[in-house]
């Protein structure tokens, strides 16, 4: 068999004093020095011992040789200068590399002192005004990559295009016919129970179908999508970062706002109005079940109401809000994406603040417009 | 379990390692032994798995067939107590550094430490201080995230992270790779010095032809899925293997050896 010491059998590392007499024993490695930490302040040191005899020492590494040092230095300071002696060639040695070593490095200077609140402040208002404005360059870059692919059209990277539309658009189908459907069912319930109260179960239409075309529609596809596809686009933009390959389609001479994120910006452009339909229409099937089953409105009953309340305004309404959700979405996830630097933590980061923020300018969008769509008077 | 005898002062022995990926078979039959104090190179050609050689006997692998010794204890199918145990007494180099990018190159120094010792934080930081020194960096650089170093320093870093338990056995995989002519050499006069005091031995994978002339005790040549070679440089430079010949005939080969002839 292979020898080895085993772990079992480790010597403590200890001083042992004797009279005037004072040694290092056992084993001066990170095993042996666990034990010692409590010692030293212990050691009652005789007055004018001047010599600590280090030939009792039977293995030292590093980490002991840094000890026995640091012991040496802790003995001195306290104004009992001693002198290491008797080591064994091999030992002296390793104490010569620890503290040669040591000097060459320097002192070691102190961790960067921790910021007060006010300088904290100050750098979080400065950094997110940065931000912003690097933002809104970063949406003028791509408006201009936009303009100068409406001037040369075939250079236009369809397949990234149509990728891009089946992995925001088509793949997301079952999550959003699963939740708009939910939607549709707890929206018809809830207020299922009011009307019910009043006898006015046929208003369950007018309820169902223009909360959801209108408002919840297309603010819960936008958060799936910001949740689902915008994350993807900043995780990948940064890891391409970080592995430099961003840096090799520059190279290349393959502008990365034309691969990257024009393709994006147009697949979910095209992708979330779509999306929004489907969840128009699940939602109100949703309601519609709900509706038969609490208020004993039928299929027929509802749909018969259906389009004499709904007019194409709410639905085009509802519809028209998604394409400035999903330039949002695409523009916040690509811009975060190419703020990554450095490594796997920052990819995190700004994954998580690609997805705030894109939540947080839809829905903020969104009161605007119905703030703006207001005041010009289209309320249905 | 003996297939033959082992040397006595073998630190790790491998013995009808088979390793594969699905059905590309990486390994087939490959023994070796790496005795204490040794610093071993594993060679060979693009793809003759010597990384996969490396992760096999640090246990990132899972070998399909054959039995790995590392320290006397068989590492194939042992429960995850006793490789805790093992791993706290290698370090490992990884190619791209693999240092924790969230944390200054002190915390990552101290994260080993901090797993598998009850010391203090403050010992603890001493400790890593050493470390960092000991890879050759100056003492600033404990506090700096790797993304503020550079490659040579990254490697540096990686190396202090490497030692951070004083383990008697150090992998490196292509240590000098992407490091300037200076920034190598003294690599590997780091690496000779810390063997030297530590009695350290050293497995690394490597290309860079210097470090194989200059650094290395003895070099295993991997080739057709097994051990082809295993020698020290000058005897292997020798052997009539065609895949030998080939690799160390080029005409880097041929300049790397008469460099280290005139050396002598």
């Amino acid at each position: 068999m292979a020898a080895s010491p085993a772990p079992s059998t480790v010597h403590r590392a200890a001083i042992r004093v004797d009279g005037e007499q004072c040694r290092c024993e056992g084993d001066w490695t990170l095993d042996g020095i666990e034990a010692l930490d409590a010692q030293p302040h212990g050691i009652r040191w005789p007055a004018g011992a001047a010599r600590l005899d280090g030939s009792g020492i039977q293995a030292i590494d590093t980490t002991g040789a840094l000890r026995l040092l640091s012991i040496v230095a802790d003995l001195e300071q306290a104004g009992q200068p001693v002198r290491l002696v008797s080591l064994r060639e091999e030992h002296q040695a390793l104490l010569d590399l620890v503290r040669e070593r040591r000097a060459s490095a320097g002192a070691v200077p102190p961790p960067p002192a921790a910021r007060g609140a006010l300088e904290r402040l100050g750098r979080r208002v400065g950094s997110h005004a940065r931000h912003a404005l690097e933002f809104l360059a970063f949406i003028g870059e791509a408006a201009i990559a936009l303009g100068r692919l409406a001037l040369h059209p075939g250079r236009f990277r369809w397949r990234a295009l149509f990728g891009n539309i089946e992995t925001a658009g088509v793949n997301a189908l079952p999550i959003i016919a699963l939740l708009s459907f939910v939607m549709g069912v707890v929206i018809a319930y809830q207020g299922g129970q009011q009307l019910k109260f009043y006898g006015a179960n046929i208003f369950i239409v007018e309820l169902v179908s223009l909360t959801m075309l209108r408002e919840l529609a297309p603010l819960i596809t936008a958060i799936i999508v910001a949740g689902r596809t915008g994350s993807s686009y900043t995780a990948q933009i940064g890891t391409m970062r970080i592995t430099e390959e961003v840096d090799a389609l520059r190279t290349i001479g393959i502008p990365p706002m034309d691969l990257l994120v024009l393709p994006k910006l147009l697949a979910l452009t095209v992708a979330l109005p779509l999306l929004t339909v489907f969840a128009d229409a699940l939602s109100v099937f949703g309601g519609m079940v709900m509706a038969r089953t609490m208020l004993d409105v039928s299929f027929s009953d509802f749909l018969d109401r259906f389009p004499r309340v709904v007019t194409p305004t709410s639905f085009l309404l509802g519809i028209g809000k998604t394409p400035v959700f999903a330039a949002i979405i695409a523009l916040v996830g690509c811009y975060q994406g190419f703020q990554v630097r450095g490594g796997a933590d920052s990819v995190g980061r700004h994954t998580t603040v690609s997805v705030v923020q894109s939540i947080f300018l839809v829905i903020a969008a969104d009161a605007l417009f119905s703030i703006i769509l207001g005041g010009v008077g289209l309320w249905r | 379990m003996a297939l033959s005898t082992h040397p006595a002062d073998a630190v790790i022995v491998v013995r009808g390692l088979r390793t594969q990926f699905g059905a590309t078979v990486i390994h087939e039959n490959l023994d070796l032994d790496i005795r204490r104090g040794e610093i071993v190179a594993l060679v060979g050609g693009s793809g003759s798995g010597k990384t996969t050689l490396l992760r096999a006997i640090i246990m990132l692998l899972k070998p399909a067939a054959g039995s790995i010794e590392l320290f006397g204890q068989e590492i194939v199918g042992i429960g995850e107590t006793t490789a805790f145990r093992l791993r706290r007494r290698f370090g490992m180099l990884f190619q791209q550094g693999a240092l924790f990018s969230s944390l200054t190159v002190r915390e990552n120094v101290a994260v080993p430490l901090r797993e598998h010792t009850r010391l203090s934080a403050r010992r603890i930081a001493d400790i890593a201080d050493l470390k960092i020194a000991l890879a050759g960096l100056p003492a600033d650089a404990g506090n700096k995230l790797p993304r503020e170093l550079s490659g040579g320093m990254l490697k540096r870093a990686a190396l202090a992270r490497a030692l951070a338990l004083d383990p008697a056995l150090l992998f490196l995989d292509e240590p000098t790779a992407g490091l300037d002519p200076v920034s190598a050499g003294a690599f590997d006069e780091l690496v000779a010095q810390l063997k030297e005091s530590l009695g350290l031995t050293v497995v690394m994978v490597t290309h860079d032809l210097d470090t194989l002339w200059s650094a290395t005790d003895r070099v295993a040549f991997l080739g057709e899925q097994r051990v082809i070679g295993y020698a020290p440089m000058r005897e292997l430079t020798q052997a009539e293997h065609p895949l030998i010949r080939a690799y160390f005939e080029g005409p880097r080969g041929r300049a790397a050896r008469e460099q280290a002839c005139k050396a002598r």
